[in-house]
């Protein structure tokens, strides 16, 4: 086993990782201007950091700009979009920091989409009150990521160990953080690393479902790593669906489209929106925020369900779709805002979206639950800080708004950065008996591994077993949930995890052995789907992302259910559960509305006088029938 | 994918490559014929995946992204670098002859293609390739904005306009999937050559409207292993996947070349005068 000595490890490489390395790396050399030696930095990824999931988005990054918009605003749309299950204070501090980190990325050469006079320029984005979503053309990600990533390549003092797959983390007796054990992928080979704060940065679990927009690594792992070590994951019922998937492959079909003034018809070529509390009906080429097509997306997700269930959904190659029309946006606009779409559109549904509608689902997308931190992206487990997807630090409730994440990724990312530094420097984290954690870590995954590439045993692929696991995600933790669906779900993810434990894979060689890193992506998915499951069981309400169908749990629940939940792991046994309080020090919960009826609330337009819809007479009459909830 | 009712089927030859399995046997890389269903939508990525999955698990080839913005997974597909996941198995259709029958399963096999690691780079193990091999050119060309910024300026963004903007977009577009270079006769003959991605990308920060570190990157493009190198074959514009249009960029580049070892003798001389 090889060993090397940090000051600090980022655990990932996507754009939060990078980030946070960055705020290290200037942090240390700050730091370093009156001491010895800067910080010494190691950013681990199981891929080469530009082939991280980040890439992949495509809308933009939000932060106020505009001078008629507001910091209030934006943290209205974020604690309203995330049905006040988010915590204010870190809200705050978000949309307080998210100007200035978006001119960081400026400042390091992202190419930004520009206004004609050279300013930066914003789009529409669903939920947001305002334009005030950052885009490099459809491919904002890729654009950031790479960036970042470019810009990383300025600090000596990051060390980048490209294609290491981390295992586990290493702690003290004293429950502190000293390092993380890593599989080198090239050569099989373990490595011991040590440091007194690592950052985790490993991204979503969207794989942990069948169908959705993430990319094939992106399956949980920094989760499970340190659930296993006690820390609670929160708020993991909250799984977005996002409206506008291509059928087949999951491939996401951005948000900007219609931001940019894409409408969504069903297979009668009606805008089905309007009948699900988010109109009335915009006029083509007008679009709204916060109307129709710029709902938020749990609401758009939830309408297709609708849809579906009442026979006008069209088909596509055996999937029910909608239909997104961006025709009326003309040639040149859409090769202008929207290329990427146009290409995506054209090699994976045979569909050029300047002449024809573009069939499109609801796709798993995104995870709003994650690794719990405080505001300063601590965990519970001291020394172990978390930023990104993979974390939970409170900021967006039971619903992410669009353009809000890749915003996270530098806001939090670097405060993750700063904050591990911080801890780095500090004298005197005392740890005793490092040697023989270290070498009881090491032993355990030996042996571990040992097991799973034991050749003289009968091989049993995980494949059935990820086939099921995905499948059972999917009907049991899908748009909408009840009791039975979820317990029968919760029941067979923990008959999985059983099975798992006879897995053995069929090739036991050293160098990229892509059979068994799938392996231990599969058993850290497990752990993630059992979060998922116990908490969406357990929430007997309905908010945001998360809708129930059964009795009693229809509406929104403050009295009971105005509060985080926490998974934690139990060495051997099923997950535990607990509750805690949200932080709403700023706004008091509200509720939730868009469309006519949020314009109306907000006193900022007059309601337009319409017979209500079916769905709006039976959404008012469960709402009269009901008596809980402080709205 | 499951094998529906209603599929085609596909031979897909793989060029495999076990170093570990070598030490014992002393073999060399061999190849590996699978029978693969597809449809309309099968990808070449489908495709290996589904043979991973179903028929041999120890196939090794690295992907993520399935939506061809990564970058990872390059290939050779029938000798043409492209990435798995943009390439479909319908474009591969073979006409079938009563030789391609497959005697297995009966079924005929209505496209065929073989698929190898990139060219030009070590290969590690079947279709995974050393990519180090990319990146140390990539990082040799300081590819990031070199610029002084005042405190006044680092609270607002710099001004650039759409002009300035595309002057360089389509160079800031490169996925680093490494197509180019296995495209590129003159990385084949010349590891060192900077190559078409690494140009390009001193290219885009280098027409950047808010760089100044064009001098800082110049002696690389200058040097014996950079933009001279180049043959101008232009292979590598038409496999790049995202229409980056290296050679562009090589060929710009040249011209900077020039045009800076000619301030450069002038600069020798009368350096004091200016
Ligand atoms: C298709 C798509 C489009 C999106 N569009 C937008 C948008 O327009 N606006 C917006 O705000 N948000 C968007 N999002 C959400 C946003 O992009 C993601 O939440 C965000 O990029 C996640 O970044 P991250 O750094 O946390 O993780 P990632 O970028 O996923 O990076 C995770 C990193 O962790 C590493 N890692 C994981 N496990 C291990 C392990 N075991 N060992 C070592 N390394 C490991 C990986 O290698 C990778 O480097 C989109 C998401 C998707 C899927
Ligand atoms: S220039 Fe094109 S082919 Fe070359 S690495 Fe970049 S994207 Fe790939
Ligand atoms: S898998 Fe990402 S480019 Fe093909």
């Amino acid at each position: 086993m090889q060993q090397h000595e940090f000051d600090i490890i980022v655990v990932g490489g996507g754009g939060a990782g990078l980030r946070a390395a960055i705020a290290a790396a200037e942090a240390g050399a700050k730091a370093g201007s009156n001491k010895a030696k800067p910080l010494n930095i190691a950013m681990l990824s199981k891929v080469y950091p530009m082939r991280s999931h980040t890439v992949a988005a495509e809308g933009g990054a939000a932060a106020v700009t505009r001078p008629d918009d507001t910091v209030e605003a934006h943290f209205d749309d974020t604690v309203a979009g995330g049905d006040w299950l988010a915590e204010q204070g870190v809200v705050d501090y978000f949309v307080r920091h998210a100007y200035q980190e978006l001119v960081q990325m400026e400042h390091w050469g992202c190419p930004w989409s520009r206004k004609p006079n050279g300013d930066v320029q914003v789009r529409r984005f669903g939920g947001m009150k305002t334009e005030r979503t950052w885009f490099a053309a459809d491919k904002t990600g890729f654009h950031m990521l790479h960036t970042l990533f470019q810009t990383s390549l300025k600090y000596p003092s990051i060390q980048r160990f490209d294609e290491y797959f981390v295992l586990d983390l290493l702690v003290s007796v004293q429950q502190q953080v000293q390092g993380v054990l890593a599989l080198e992928i090239s050569t099989g080979e373990l490595h011991m690393l040590y440091a007194n704060a690592v950052i985790m940065a490993t991204g979503g679990a969207g794989r942990v479902f069948r169908f959705n927009t993430n990319g094939g690594i992106v399956t949980g792992d920094g989760m499970a790593i340190a659930y296993r070590h006690g820390v609670p994951l929160r708020d993991m019922e909250f799984v977005q669906y996002h409206p506008t998937g291509l059928p087949g492959s999951g491939i996401l079909i951005t948000e900007a489209c219609r931001g940019e003034g894409g409408l969504l018809v069903n297979k009668d070529g009606y805008r089905y929106l309007q009948d699900y509390g988010l109109g009335p009906e915009t006029p083509l080429g007008k679009p709204e925020n916060k109307y129709m097509e710029l709902g938020p997306r749990d609401k758009l997700s939830q309408a297709f369900w609708h849809e579906q269930k009442a026979g006008r959904t069209g088909k596509h190659h055996g999937s029910d779709v909608v239909y997104l029309d961006l025709r009326h946006l003309g040639k040149a606009y859409l090769y202008e805002r929207l290329p990427f779409i146009c290409e995506l559109a054209k090699a994976y549904v045979d569909v050029d979206p300047v002449h024809e509608l573009i069939p499109i689902r609801p796709a798993v997308h995104y995870t709003m639950g994650g690794i719990e931190t405080d505001a300063h992206c601590e965990t519970t487990l001291k020394g172990l800080f978390a930023a990104g997807e993979c974390a939970s630090v409170g900021l967006h409730g039971a619903n992410r708004l669009g353009s809000n994440s890749l915003t996270e990724l530098l806001v939090f990312g670097r405060l993750a950065g700063e904050q591990a530094a911080a801890r780095a420097l500090q004298k005197g984290v005392k740890v005793t008996g490092l040697e023989q954690e270290s070498q009881k870590l090491h032993k355990k995954w030996q042996t571990k591994l040992h097991k799973l590439t034991d050749t003289s045993q009968e091989a049993r692929s995980w494949v059935p077993i990820k086939r099921e696991l995905v499948a059972t995600m999917e009907t049991g933790c899908g748009i909408y949930r009840d009791e039975q669906g979820l317990q029968q779900a919760l029941d067979s993810v923990r008959r999985l995890q059983a099975e798992f434990q006879h897995v053995r894979v069929g090739d036991n060689s050293k160098a990229y052995n892509t059979d068994l890193l799938h392996c231990l992506e599969l058993e850290f998915s497990l752990d993630v789907a059992e979060a998922i499951c116990l908490a969406a069981l357990e929430r007997r309400e309905s908010r945001g992302a998360h809708q129930r169908l059964d009795a009693d749990c229809t509406e929104r629940n403050d009295a009971e259910f105005l509060r985080h939940s926490q998974v934690f792991y139990v060495p051997g046994k099923a997950a535990k559960l607990k509750w805690q309080a949200v932080d709403t020090h700023i706004s008091a919960p509200g509720e939730r509305l868009y469309g006519s009826a949020g314009s109306a609330h907000a006193g900022a337009a007059a309601e337009v006088q319409r017979e209500p819809t079916e769905f709006e007479q039976k959404q008012r009459g469960k709402k009269e029938g009901s008596s809980d909830g402080g709205e | 994918m499951a094998a529906n009712k209603g599929m085609q089927q596909a031979l897909v030859r793989v060029k495999r490559y076990l170093p570990e399995e070598q030490q014992k046997t002393q073999s060399e890389p061999f190849w590996q014929e699978f029978t693969v269903p597809f449809d309309e939508s099968t990808s070449v990525l489908d495709a290996l995946n589904f043979i991973k999955e179903e028929l041999d698990p120890s196939l090794s080839f690295r992907w993520s992204c399935r939506m061809a913005i990564c970058g990872s997974c390059g290939f050779m597909l029938n000798g043409i670098p492209k990435l798995g996941c943009k390439e479909f198995l319908r474009n591969y259709s073979v006409r079938t002859s009563p030789a391609q029958k497959n005697t297995a399963t009966n079924t005929s096999i209505t496209a065929s293609l073989t698929v190898e690691p990139l060219a030009h780079f070590t290969v590690e193990r079947d279709l995974i390739v050393n990519m180090d091999e990319f990146l140390i050119h990539l990082e040799a060309v300081k590819p990031y904005l070199i610029a002084e910024t005042s405190t006044q300026k680092q609270l607002q963004p710099s001004l650039q306009t759409p002009a300035q903007l595309a002057k360089y977009k389509q160079f800031a577009n490169c996925i680093n999937c490494g197509l180019c270079y296995s495209a590129c006769p003159q990385f084949c003959l010349n590891p060192e050559f900077l190559g078409p991605a690494a140009i390009a990308l001193a290219q885009r920060y280098n027409l950047d409207s808010r760089d100044t570190g064009k001098a800082v990157r110049m002696p690389m493009l200058n040097s014996h292993n950079g933009v001279w190198s180049c043959t101008f074959v232009g292979f590598c514009s038409d496999v790049c996947p995202k229409q980056v249009d290296p050679a562009a960029a090589v060929n710009q580049g040249k011209v900077e070349s020039a045009k800076s070892m000619l301030i450069q003798m002038f600069k020798g001389s009368t350096a004091h005068e200016l």
